[in-house]
């Protein structure tokens, strides 16, 4: 697998939440992913920029622009050294809210995704990978 | 500070959402709406997102709350124009928007509130659904 680009943006601010929406959606762009392929993966990565900076107190995000063979891709990494999920099957059920929202947001944005990978430990932090390819 | 305008059309409020709506901006909406359905008497607000080129469940939350706001404030919601891709993502989201009207845009949008009123001034002033 060929990664064709690497970069990371800080989520700090609700600020950079449009930030990485509009960083995700040049990449998909640059992917040529589809209009519909595009907004599920901007939607899936708005979710979890808001997890990271309301549950995990900020992080950031790595992007990579990825090829494997004719298959092109986007990975998202989103890490923070938050609290971290103690119960993550139950953060992972539709309507599970800890916060202030519908508790959409791990749930929804793995449907929006073809892989979606999640690792925390109580204390240290949240590290939550997607990827959506084309 | 940046405000998302709000225009008076008759009995009607008009919000155009034309920016990429950070969260603040969203919260900034709900309580300038409010304010304005009860100082302009509105009997309906209608909220174009045909710019908006996403909605996550923050946004979703923030247009279902401005509908069961305006309903206790006597005024029925109607977001129109919605992007099909916007749509697709909605639903998988798992985000229905359950309480809000919707219409595909904006003369439609106008038409689904003025039957809405008339429906309620004939049924002596109940509120439907």
């Amino acid at each position: 697998m060929a990664t064709l680009r690497d970069e990371i943006y800080p989520i700090r601010s609700s600020d950079d939440i449009v930030k990485v929406r509009q960083i995700t959606r040049e990449w998909a762009l640059m992917q040529t992913f589809s209009l519909v392929d595009q907004t599920k993966i901007v939607t899936a990565a708005s979710e979890l920029a808001r997890n990271t900076l309301e549950h995990g107190h900020g992080g950031e995000v790595r992007i990579q622009a990825l090829q494997e063979g004719s298959r092109r891709g986007l990975r998202l990494t989103f890490v923070d050294q938050g609290p971290g999920i103690p119960d993550l099957a139950k953060a992972l059920q539709d309507g599970f809210t800890t916060g202030n929202g519908m508790g959409l947001g791990l749930s929804g944005s793995k449907r929006l995704v073809n892989d979606f990978d999640i690792h925390s430990e109580t204390g240290k932090g949240t590290t939550v990978m997607i990827a959506r390819w084309k | 500070m940046e405000r998302i305008p709000i225009l008076k059309m008759g009995r009607f409020l008009l919000v155009t959402v034309q920016v990429d709506m950070h969260d603040r901006l969203a919260m900034t909406l709900q309580d300038d709406l409010t304010g304005r359905i009860v100082k302009d008497r509105a009997h309906g607000v209608l909220i174009d997102i045909s710019s908006l080129e996403i909605v996550d469940s923050f946004i979703g939350r923030m247009i279902g709350n401005i509908a069961s706001m305006a309903r206790v404030l006597d005024a029925e919601t109607v977001v129109v124009g919605m992007r099909p891709a916007v749509a697709i993502t909605l639903v998988e989201l798992g985000l229905s928007l359950p309480g809000v009207r919707t219409a595909l845009n904006v003369d439609r949008g106008v038409e689904l509130l003025k039957g809405c009123i008339e429906e309620r001034a004939q049924g002596n002033g109940h509120v439907a659904g």
